[in-house]
């Protein structure tokens, strides 16, 4: 029941967001289409202004209403128009290429950023009055801080100063890429130092939200039953005190996903990371307005995907989420 | 936490003070950050303090008229934004009923959709914008968190008797949100414009840096778009970026000291039964559980 609550409630945010896209051009004074190409200067050669008309759904002759139909269709069909940077790659195309470099580096910084940041809020939440304590006006100076200038003063220290990584890109050039062990761990020696920056300055925001919850939980009485009861500090910890504070948090994690993707992107492009955030800045630098809508709409579906996985996680944490509610 | 709470008070509004200095009088004090010397990509020495750009622009005079430009794009962005989630969220839960429901779900599906890329498509077509401009787009795709805190603490309020009682005698909604509903919310509305700052400051450099509105309007996150546009970071020179980074970061810090500091205010008033009832807990050991956790169980 739950799920399927959510399931409806993603499937109206996918819907906002398509619409959003779909208005943010025509708020615009004039033909979307003719307004993409004369502001990036290129000849509106008549066969590129049809195909950018087809793949926006923009015809001046049909209503509004048919010209949404039409959009939505297209993007169903995951038909996002050609780039105009890229042209004649197809939107798609070139987002499908960046697309893997960003889930693999952002999505497994950001699963170990939760998991370092909930165990350290555990520990410092158990421990409060402790040294631990000392750390929290770092962690509020960690996460004010813009994730790229991190990534700009790691590059800095490892790869300028100590030579330790490579200063950008994602493989050696050098290797062929495919899935060869060479080719992976060059990939691994690339990502390691953005990983690391994305890690480093979103953790404090899963420490701090997991410690305040912890806090709250340890003062219940089923913590302190346990601990009455002669169960060994881990399993009290963690079977009792941390279940419990994890739901809290977990829901934060799906709402600030978004907030982390963004800065993460950023990322990419101090790095010269050929994924999505990368693509995203040669979009505003070359003024590719198909290339921006584009990536806007899939790194929304994304997140919003992985949103219902955090739903799904939740729901295997709380039984309360499980039954049906009459 | 206690224990550091004056520490971290007092560091949190010494920043913000210097900042807030440095933005309002400190551009009188400088030339023009725009202005080129025959000194080149140099490191920091005494007559550039913080070296300078790769044209030869003082990094220091940047980083000043910088520090103006940020905080008021940060803080106009920051009002609309709250403004913005005291209109939805506080109206929203005093109204009640379906269009509650409606600006909730709306609330929070713009919350779930992440606004970087969606701030980048409005700002890339309002391309040569201004600050201004730049602001409100901020606001308008930002608003939704503190939106959400609000609704949740006014949703507490809707019941308790002087809102009944406004309502009985016949009081129209708009006058219970602003004199009945909001007073109570001020500690918990400050908190969350200092968040909507931080947020705004972190968003506008993040765009800055992409290259998305005026890249001659100088805040820290134009200079830490010239620096990559110059390949500072590749090529070492730190003095130009460490800076601007460093500025939005201890501004930020002082927002998050302050911002906890305001916390534990709004909490103690606004949860104050709450607290006391802990409070009698850690004294006698046993109490019924009650509403200890406030869980946040998404929709």
């Amino acid at each position: 029941m739950f799920v399927i609550r959510r399931l409806g409630f993603y499937l109206a945010t996918t819907w906002l967001a398509l619409t959003i896209n779909f208005i943010i051009p025509r708020l615009m004074p004039g033909d979307p289409v003719q307004q993409m190409f004369a502001r990036t200067k290129q000849n509106a050669n008549p066969a590129n202004v049809e195909a950018m008309r087809a793949a926006f759904g923009v015809d001046t002759h049909s209503s509004i209403l048919v010209q949404y139909w039409t959009y939505l269709g297209n993007v169903l069909h995951g038909q996002l128009g050609p780039s105009i940077s890229y042209y004649p790659a197809n939107v798609s195309t070139v987002i499908g290429a960046a697309l893997p470099w960003t889930l693999v580096l952002v999505g497994s910084a950001t699963v170990i950023s939760f998991a370092i940041g909930t165990l350290l809020g555990i520990a410092s939440a158990w421990r409060r009055g402790s040294w631990l304590d000392h750390l929290l006006p770092v962690t509020a100076f960690f996460s004010a801080m813009p994730y790229f200038w991190l990534g700009a003063v790691a590059i800095f220290i490892f790869s300028t100063k100590l030579g330790w990584f490579p200063l950008s890109g994602a493989y050696d050039p050098d290797i062929a890429a495919g899935p060869n062990l060479p080719f992976v761990m060059s990939a691994l020696h690339y990502g390691a130092l953005p990983a690391v920056t994305i890690v480093v300055s979103s953790v404090s925001g899963w420490l701090l939200g997991m410690r305040n919850v912890m806090l709250a939980t340890i003062a219940e009485d089923y913590v302190l039953l346990a601990k009455a009861k002669g169960l060994s500090t881990r399993r009290v910890v963690f079977s009792y005190a941390a279940r419990n504070a994890l739901l809290p948090n977990l829901a934060s994690f799906a709402l600030s996903l978004g907030f982390v993707v963004g800065g993460a992107i950023l990322t990419e492009v101090v790095f010269s990371y050929p994924g999505v955030g990368y693509v995203l800045f040669q979009a505003v630098t070359n003024q590719d307005y198909p290339l921006m809508q584009g990536l806007f709409l899939i790194i929304t579906l994304i997140v919003l995907l992985a949103n219902l996985v955090a739903d799904v996680a939740y729901v295997v944490l709380d039984p309360r989420t499980r039954e049906s509610r009459a | 936490m206690k224990s550091n709470q004056p520490w971290s008070l007092r560091v949190g509004v010494g920043l913000l003070a210097l900042f807030v200095l440095m933005a309002v009088a400190g551009p009188w004090f400088v030339g023009d950050p725009s202005a080129t010397t025959d000194d080149i990509s140099a490191a920091p020495s005494a007559t550039h303090l913080l070296g300078t750009t790769n044209i030869g622009q003082d990094v220091l005079t940047q980083m000043v008229v910088g520090a103006r430009g940020s905080l008021v794009v940060s803080t106009l962005a920051a009002v609309v934004a709250i403004l913005l989630a005291i209109a939805v969220g506080v109206t929203g839960a005093v109204i009640g009923g379906i269009s509650d429901e409606i600006m909730s779900l709306f609330t929070n599906a713009m919350l779930v959709i992440p606004t970087l890329p969606l701030v980048v498509v409005i700002a890339g077509y309002a391309k040569q914008s201004g600050a201004v401009v730049v602001a409100i787009v901020i606001a308008v795709t930002g608003w939704s968190w503190s939106a959400r805190i609000l609704r949740a603490q006014a949703l507490s309020l809707r019941r308790r008797d002087f809102v009944l009682a406004a309502r009985a005698s016949g009081e129209g909604t708009l006058r219970i949100v602003l004199f009945e509903v909001l007073p109570h919310l001020v500690p918990l509305i400050a908190a969350q414009f200092l968040g909507a700052v931080l947020y705004a400051i972190m968003t506008q450099a993040g765009l800055a840096f992409l290259g998305i509105g005026s890249v001659t309007d100088w805040t820290w996150g134009t200079v830490l778009y010239w620096a990559n546009n110059a390949q500072a970071f590749q090529l070492g020179q730190w003095w130009w970026y460490v800076p601007p980074g460093l500025c939005i970061a201890l501004f930020g810090t002082s927002l998050v000291l302050l911002n906890g500091a305001i916390d534990r205010i709004a909490d103690n008033r606004l949860t104050h039964r709450v607290a006391r009832h802990r409070w009698a807990r850690k004294d006698r050991g046993l109490t019924p559980t009650s509403d200890a956790v406030d869980q946040e169980v998404p929709v």
